[in-house]
């Protein structure tokens, strides 16, 4: 590798267009409710999805408690069991880890990441949270109007979702569909935000390949969701309208409940296609953010240069241009011609080409690396674990053949949670472990950090692998009550009461977890700037928590990429972003030019 | 540099340093906005594509009946081109220093897109009155939806419009004035556009057959 000339690389361009001009809350309410700083838009993001995922997760209980124990608990029947269903799944997806993953890591650290004092756009910032938690106050309506919540499931199939039968086809439906219609005009207003941040606000010498895998992850997953939503929007728009003016977009002539329908010509398998052109991008809205804080995680913590930082990269951007033509291998069993069928196999088995791709390189970064087990690192490995064991069960779905069998087993809802539930949450958590210091100047409690990761990486094992078995014995999904079934042996009702007794000791030691976020707020140890040693410029702030305006008077030029761990010969094991060749301290003589990779 | 460029460098390489070195950051308010909207018409172009798919599909099958003609929309689509015009007009008016032009071209692009909103809401009232009207024929509810939602961005692009009329009107920075009018004048011309896919497609009757057939919906 060449030397670079160190007068050369210390170059910065000087600032050619004035800074942006910040608003300045001068009262309480300005600063920390009505506030357009986007760290504290962010911590909003977070709390509003954490409360909302505390309700789906008390949800679940309940349906685990059903199928656990049935016949005991009389306060649950078959329609508020499909309502629980519904409730669970469309709040963990949308309203916890889309808000949380773009509206709360996404707020916190595009700015900090890429050097800039804030989003391009502050006020369009906060009006999208606050829509954001009007679409949550909406939801949670639902619970109490007449009928309850929807409980068509998660998909919200019509005609069963407006049909009378079906739990709160009136106004639970309705509230739901303007619900997501809210919260997805309020993430674009977000998303408008990160994409421009990204690409207009860095700061100087952060091109783009110089922006940490975190930062890509968010990136593409906005994208993502600024073209995938609008089908949602529209899918709800017109089934709002089947339902309230009579209109026949998926409502075909029917009777129901003995009564001929009103509609006529309807075609609900249009709906189909409009929630999973929608519904398969929104698995990599998810994923990609966490691959991307993944992947810094392992780096940060192996004390390593991401291996393959360019192919990472070109993954994320393939996954995500590719997660728009795999959307039908949600339908195999909807009716298909077999040619769509092949195309949409294919298509699937080749998104597992960049997502191994990924997995490899993790693997690669942790070979040879400096592991420290820190609970961000544990958490980093367990979403590897639960990532692969989902990424391995999706092959076995995406061929037509195999999925059609296992369609609406259990199967599918153990594969789905491992990689769309446990995967991600894995991330969250480590990413909340990592930048909690950041956030509030202390460190979170390692010992309860540990009892944390361990309970929940297996007891989320309990709860996910036998439920694959489940669904090789043809245990179906959303069914309130399967006792009496001649297929199905009456050992299963062992297995189904041992994963709700895991599901109970899981939900449960999250509370560790809150109690360590609150006990260390006010007597963790102090973390300082850069307790994990990182590279990013959210470590380089003047300030711990950063203040208003993220940096000091001006702000940092980068004169590196965001890898720069154990570079050979330098005193550190890591050089931050803003630091220039001069001011690197060597143990010797300069053996060579920093920001190179060690060959 | 291109996209694929871009990607295709390797930061952490002494001769990549030096270049990446030299980028200025920040870019002006101007780009920035510029980008914004771009983002947000795609937004809204995938929201009218994936609607446009859904009635081109729903054409396909053989109960379809298509919306009668409704000639005021020809009034419309012609008050809608001439409002997109004024927008072009303001711009070039300001570009050549011909503040008056400015002004009354910019009035006249805002006024004639509420002569188009209202012009919608006639056919939206004539369509009812018609006796071949049923909610629930699939190309009526999709003429609703789809001009409804066309309208609603209209009126999006008149809030803005109302935010700019006042500033032409008193002593006004140019460049920012400049900026409105460039971004007022890439909306209303994306919007008409969609107007005139969507106009078509509306009122094609069973002219697009051969185009269907290609695509395989028919």
């Amino acid at each position: 590798m060449d030397h670079a000339s160190h007068d050369a690389s210390d170059f910065a361009p000087p600032n050619e267009i004035g800074e942006m001009e910040l608003f300045h809350p001068k009262t309480f309410l300005g600063k920390y409710v009505w506030s357009q700083d986007a760290k504290v838009i962010a911590i909003q993001y977070a709390i509003t999805a954490i409360a909302i995922g505390i309700v789906a997760l008390v949800l679940s209980w309940l349906m685990r408690l059903q199928l656990g124990f049935p016949n005991t608990f009389t306060f649950i029947n078959p329609s508020n069991y499909l309502q629980f269903v519904t409730l669970h799944g469309m709040i963990m997806v949308v309203y916890l880890l889309t808000a949380l993953f773009l509206g709360g890591f996404g707020n916190y650290l595009i700015p900090l990441m890429v050097g800039a004092r804030d989003m391009v756009f502050p006020y369009l910032n906060m009006l999208s949270y606050w829509i954001y938690l009007f679409a949550v106050l909406l939801l949670c309506a639902s619970f109490f109007v007449p009928g309850g919540p929807t409980g068509s499931g998660w998909t919200l199939y019509p005609p069963q979702a407006i049909l009378e039968g079906t739990p709160g086809a009136r106004g639970g439906i309705i509230l739901m569909l303007v619900s997501l219609m809210f919260f997805i005009v309020g993430f674009t207003m977000g998303g408008l935000n990160y994409v421009v941040t990204i690409l207009q606000a860095r700061t100087r010498g952060m091109t783009m390949m110089r922006l940490p895998l975190t930062i890509w992850g968010i990136f593409m997953a906005t994208i993502l969701a600024l073209l995938a939503f609008p089908a949602l929007f529209v899918s709800a728009l017109m089934m709002l309208l089947d339902l309230g003016l009579g209109t026949s977009f998926f409502m075909p002539a029917i009777v129901s409940l003995g009564r001929p329908g009103e509609h006529v010509g309807g075609n609900p398998l249009l709906f189909q296609h409009l929630f999973w052109f929608f519904g398969h991008p929104e698995v990599y809205i998810v994923a990609l953010p966490a691959f991307g804080i993944v992947s810094d995680l392992i780096s940060v913590h192996a004390r390593k240069n991401i291996f393959g930082y360019r192919m990472m990269v070109w993954a994320i951007v393939i996954i995500g241009g590719l997660s728009f033509v795999v959307w039908a291998h949600h339908m195999y069993v909807s009716g298909m011609n077999p040619y769509f069928g092949f195309f949409f196999a294919t298509t699937t088995l080749i998104i597992a080409i960049p997502t191994a791709l990924k997995v490899y390189n993790w693997v690669l970064t942790l070979w040879r690396g400096n592991i420290q087990l820190t609970v961000p690192m544990l958490f980093a490995l367990g979403f590897m674990f639960a990532f692969i064991h989902g990424g391995l069960t999706g092959l076995f779905l995406g061929n037509v053949t195999v999925s059609v069998p296992l369609s609406d087993t259990m199967f599918v809802v153990a594969h789905f949670h491992m990689v769309m539930a446990v995967a991600p949450i894995m991330v969250v958590f480590g990413a909340i472990y990592h930048w909690y210091p950041k956030m509030t100047g202390r460190l979170l409690n390692v010992k309860m950090g540990k009892i944390h990761f361990w309970v929940t990486f297996i007891g989320t094992y309990a709860i996910y692998l036998p439920m694959h078995y489940l669904g090789f014995l043809g245990v179906p999904r959303r069914y309130f009550a399967i006792e009496g079934t001649r297929f199905i042996p009456d050992s299963v009702q062992y297995l189904n009461a041992s994963i709700t007794i895991a599901a109970l000791i899981v939900g449960v030691f999250q509370a560790i977890f809150l109690y360590n976020l609150v006990w260390s707020y006010f007597k963790g140890e102090p973390a300082g700037d850069n307790p994990w040693k990182a590279t990013t410029l959210e470590w380089q702030t003047a300030h711990t928590p950063p203040t208003h305006g993220n940096f000091g008077e001006t702000l940092p030029p980068v004169y590196r990429w965001a890898y720069d761990f154990s570079v050979p010969g330098v005193k550190e094991d890591f050089i931050p972003q803003n630091v220039a060749p001069k001011d690197v301290v060597y143990e010797s003589a300069p053996l060579r030019s920093t920001g190179n990779q060690p060959s | 540099m291109s996209l694929i460029k871009s990607l295709m460098v390797k930061p952490w390489t002494a001769e990549q340093t030096l270049i990446d070195n030299h980028y200025p950051g920040d870019a002006s308010e101007r780009l920035v906005k510029r980008l914004a909207l771009k983002v947000f018409l795609a937004v809204v172009a995938v929201l009218f594509i994936l609607l446009i798919v859904a009635y081109a599909g729903r054409m396909g099958y053989s109960d379809w009946r298509p919306v009668p003609q409704l000639s005021l929309l020809w009034v419309n689509t012609g008050a809608l081109l001439l409002a997109s015009l004024a927008f072009e007009l303001s711009r070039y008016a300001l570009n050549k220093d011909h503040l008056q032009t400015m002004r009354v071209s910019l009035l006249a692009g805002g006024a004639l897109t509420i002569v188009f909103i209202f012009g919608q809401m006639l056919a939206w009232r004539q369509l009812t009155t018609m006796p071949y009207f049923d909610i629930t024929i699939p190309a009526i509810g999709f003429f609703y939806i789809l001009t409804g939602l066309h309208a609603l961005h209209m009126v999006g692009g008149l809030f803005v419009w109302g935010h700019a009329v006042p500033k032409v009107f008193k002593n006004f920075d140019p460049l920012k004035v400049k900026q409105t009018l460039e971004l007022c004048a890439t909306y209303w011309n994306f919007l008409l556009l969609v107007w005139v896919v969507m106009f078509g497609l509306l009122f094609s009757g069973d002219n697009l057959d051969a185009l269907l057939k290609l695509c395989g919906i028919k």
